[in-house]
């Protein structure tokens, strides 16, 4: 009988050990790595290293410039989004499911796929333009090289992430609360200025909080659209003194980062204070409101929302293959002048870029593999563990995807600058340190439904397995690995979508033989080769495409709301 | 205050008939319960009163006004009709005096009235001093009058209830019910009370409507539901009634005539011009079975259960001419029966249940 006991107490200290172990290497460790080289360099407190980041004056335009592209962009993408969010969730338009997924579906595509994508549509050598005649003279600056175009594709980008939150919002409005204001006499306008907003304070706000954070850590936007500009924000400028100074600049991007993070972190502190200054907690569930009959405006509003998806989604991404046709600069898109050189150039003869492909495939396997694995114990003790630490456990998970991508990826080059110790094991200039990063980073989206998928489990059929005599282990094994999956899966399925076109990380860490596609798709479109961009791009695109759709063929299993872009 | 008149009322959802042919004439000041199992199509019928859903067939008025017909649907808003949700319904991000106040705002009264309407209407209902309260931080029994005085201080032309006491406590429930009707009694403001809860109905209404599979089944006073059922369903449903096979043997005379039931000759109580007829139904209550000796008129059965409820027994019997006809009485202490026994039963009175089961 002890030794039974002791078994038992033995996996369940296995279970925590390696918990814990997981969190100090994946989170902890590179985020104390930071803050010391900033605070303590070298091993000795000192604020020198604060004091030359806030002298610089780049560091302060920088700053002025994330902040207001930031803003921009979480102002224009809360607009949208929350538009669309009413519209579906309470008027009676029609083919709903279908206009999710396409507004839903810019958030899967890269940004900086977004952002080469739009690029194609404006300038003059864009081929959609050019078609058509109405490019714009050679030298003609694109539009979209400058803030307003940066806030604008942020928007787009981050618009669906509004909606997705405010919608799951929206569902759980109980219809009596609306109708109770019906019947005090408030016609719909009222009842969504009065009642419906307000009740949505939370999912609004919060969502505000998370695009806010996704704008001011964005890097492939900005990249593309801002440094032909000259117009820096936090990342880029990180990112440029990276790539001109190599390590000695440590210090200094490594405050910059910390930077970011403080910004960031001062949206998620906003955010709580509002959303605690009132009550907003909906207590009864019922069925959700009648939706709004919009009568005669019914046709117009469905013509507007189909237009908004050709505007965001079909425009850019003919943009895309068209200019991944073109043979080259200035010549002109016709059927007898397109070709797949392109695409066979990039797959086949280029060096770096078909080593890319398989990095990346690598990389985003490897992260979607191990996340799906540590998901599920991670997930168990975060859904079902009476420990006192679980709150403070999520948090240490969610810390380095909550943070700007820049910051982890400075955190991870800090601490593999130097052969790890005792081992000597050197992972600086692999793709190793990338993985880690992808690791670190992207673990949150597999444990996110995996807990989702534990709250909608029955506690019962483990504890049954229990009085059945089996162990922590036995349980894991053979009847909560089995119940689970399916929802770790599923996020494990979105961190291989999210990794493959990562750049934010890997522009950081990349090192010749280590590069990933949206490296190789930023270092064509950065020495002028959009066509080969493009043709990257598009290969990506599709891509996507046939995970979503993969992953749509198993949906039934898996718990609700865990494929982002299914109604 | 208005009356409220519906008309041949029908609903389909597909091919769901929701309601079925629903008329009801509620007087102006009358508290109306409407009553029946879930899913009788009493909650539908709410619904379409307030405007929440459209109605397939017929038409409501709510005085002199048409606000729904198959051609034309008033909006909640413009009807000026008052609900009390079941749930309540308060909201959250609001206070009680900012709930309460709400209609009034959206129909811009000045501030000053607003301020002394919501103070009297908070009076009204004993929760003067919760005005800065948040919803969440009031019991059930105060949210329910927070609720109540919300529909009344825009002064509705009707007031609706929907199962306003299913989510309260049962010793809330009864305190709440003499709320309701000391309310009513003050106000003297229409009301319909939809409920599954007949002892509620019985209490609180003027008259009820007892609704089955979306069909009135009948409207009357609640004596008259419970003394005079006009079918089968209402008389089963109320209080558990009995329906029992019967011969009419003789034509009314003076609201009685002679019936045999189970072998038993007895006189009950029926409706003008009831003539003699086979396969009729009679309606006895519990109260009107009682055990006899041998040798007076009766019917001889098996016991099949008692069940002791302090001071008396419900005593389960099982009519040897009718084995599948379960009956049912009270036995005062000292019980003497007990299952498997043989007993001699007599019904003492009954109604006669109508043949055309028309309310």
């Amino acid at each position: 009988m002890t030794a039974i006991r002791k078994e038992r107490q033995g996996q369940d200290m296995a279970l925590t050990a390696g918990i814990v172990a997981l969190i100090v290497i994946f989170s902890l460790l590179p985020m104390a790595r930071l803050l010391q080289e900033v605070i303590l360099p070298g091993g000795q407190f000192s604020l020198d290293v604060i004091r030359n980041g806030l002298i610089d004056d780049t560091t302060w335009r920088a700053t002025w410039n994330t902040l207001v592209v930031g803003l921009g962009g979480t102002i224009f993408a809360l607009v949208l989004g929350v538009a669309v969010a009413i519209l579906v969730s309470l008027s009676d338009v029609r083919q709903r499911q279908a206009f999710v997924l396409c507004f839903v579906t810019p958030l899967m595509i890269a940004p900086q796929v977004t952002a080469l994508a739009w690029l194609q549509l404006f300038g003059p050598s864009s081929p959609l333009l050019n078609m058509l005649g109405m490019a714009p003279p050679l030298g003609t600056r694109n539009p979209l090289y400058s803030p307003e175009g940066i806030v604008f594709l942020l928007g787009i980008q981050y618009a669906p992430l509004v909606f997705l939150i405010v919608r799951a919002g929206m569902r759980k409005l109980p219809r009596e609360l609306v109708e109770a204001a019906q019947s005090s006499g408030a016609g719909w306008v009222r009842v969504l200025g009065t009642i419906i907003l307000p009740l949505m304070t939370p999912s609004i706000v919060g969502a505000a909080a998370l695009t806010f954070v996704s704008c001011v850590g964005n890097f492939g936007i900005p990249a593309f659209l801002g440094i032909p500009a000259n117009y820096l924000v936090l990342p880029t400028l990180i990112y440029q003194r990276l790539a001109g100074g190599g390590p000695d600049v440590l210090s200094d991007v490594a405050f910059l980062s910390v930077l970011i993070g403080v910004i960031a972190m001062v949206g998620i502190v906003m955010q709580d204070r509002i959303a605690s200054r009132r009550d907003f907690r909906i207590t009864s569930t019922s069925l959700p409101a009648a939706p709004y009959q919009l009568g005669v405006w019914r046709v117009p509003v469905e013509l507007g929302m189909w237009a908004l998806i050709a505007l965001i989604l079909v425009l850019p991404l003919v943009g895309l293959i068209l200019t991944s046709l073109v043979r080259g600069y200035g010549v002109t898109l016709t059927a007898e002048t397109a070709t797949l050189e392109n695409y066979y150039f990039v797959i086949f003869q280029h060096a770096a870029a078909s080593r890319a492909f398989l990095n990346s495939l690598y990389l985003s396997a490897g992260a979607s593999i191990f996340a799906v694995f540590v998901a599920i114990p991670l997930g168990y003790v975060i859904a079902w563990g009476n420990k006192r630490w679980i709150k403070a456990l999520n948090l240490a998970i969610e810390l380095p995807y909550a943070l700007p991508g820049v910051v982890l990826a400075i955190a991870s080059l800090l601490l593999f600058l130097k052969p790890m110790p005792i081992t000597g094991i050197q992972i600086y200039n692999t793709v190793w340190i990338i993985l880690y990063a992808y690791l670190a980073r992207f673990l949150i989206l597999a444990v996110r439904p995996t807990i989702t998928g534990y709250f909608q489990l029955d506690r019962a059929l483990e504890e049954a397995a229990q009085v059945a005599g089996a162990g922590l282990f036995t349980r894991m094994r053979t009847i909560i690995f089995p119940l689970i999956a399916p929802a770790a899966i599923a996020g494990g399925l979105l961190i291989f979508m999210t990794a493959l076109c990562e750049l934010t990380v890997s522009a950081l860490l990349w090192s010749s033989g280590s590069e990933t596609i949206g490296v190789v798709i930023f270092s064509f479109e950065q020495g002028g080769d959009s066509k080969y961009a493009a043709a990257v791009s598009a290969i990506m695109v599709a891509t996507t495409f046939l995970l979503m759709l993969l992953a749509s063929l198993f949906a039934n299993k898996l718990p609700d709301g865990v494929l982002p872009w299914r109604d | 205050m208005a009356g409220l008149s519906i008309k041949n009322v029908t609903k389909t959802f597909g091919e769901a008939k929701a309601l079925d042919n629903v008329s009801i004439d509620v007087a102006d000041g009358e508290f109306l319960a409407v009553l029946g199992p879930s899913g009788c199509g009493k909650t539908t019928l709410l619904r379409m009163i307030a405007g929440f859903e459209t109605v397939t067939g017929g038409n409501i008025h709510i005085g002199d006004r048409e606000v729904s017909s198959a051609e034309a649907n008033v909006p909640p808003e413009k009807r000026r009709v008052g609900i009390v949700f079941q749930n309540y319904a308060l909201w959250p991000h609001m206070s009680v005096s900012e709930n309460i106040g709400y209609a009034l705002k959206v129909a811009r009264v000045p501030r000053a009235e607003r301020e002394e309407r919501v103070k009297n209407a908070l009076a009204l209902v004993n929760m003067e001093q919760y005005g800065d309260r948040r919803p969440a931080n009031l019991s059930g029994g105060q949210r329910q009058r927070v609720a109540l005085a919300r529909c009344l201080v825009a002064e509705p032309r009707l007031v609706l209830f929907d199962e306003p006491l299913a989510n309260l406590d049962v010793h809330l429930r009864a305190s709440m019910e003499d709320e309701f009707a000391d309310f009513h009694k003050r106000t003297g403001t229409t009301i319909l009370y939809i409920t599954h809860d007949q002892a509620e109905a019985m209490a609180l209404a003027d008259r009820i409507a007892v609704m089955d599979h979306g069909r009135l089944m009948q409207l009357a006073t609640p004596r008259e539901l419970y003394h005079e059922p006009a079918n089968e369903m209402v008389a089963s449903f109320i209080s558990q009634g009995m329906v029992l096979p019967a011969n009419v043997e003789t034509a009314e005379a003076d609201g009685q005539c002679r019936v045999t039931v189970l072998g038993q000759e007895l006189v009950v109580r029926c409706r003008k011009g009831e003539k003699p007829r086979k396969d009729a139904r009679i309606c006895c209550r519990a109260s009107q079975i009682q055990s006899v000796g041998t040798s007076q008129p009766g019917f001889e059965g098996t016991i099949t259960r008692a069940v002791y409820r302090g001071g008396s027994a419900r005593i389960e019997f099982e009519p040897e001419a009718a084995p599948h006809l379960g009956l049912h009485f009270d036995q005062p202490d000292p019980v003497s029966f007990a299952a498997g026994e043989r007993a001699r039963l007599a019904i003492t009175s009954g109604w006669l249940i109508p043949a055309d089961g028309a309310a």
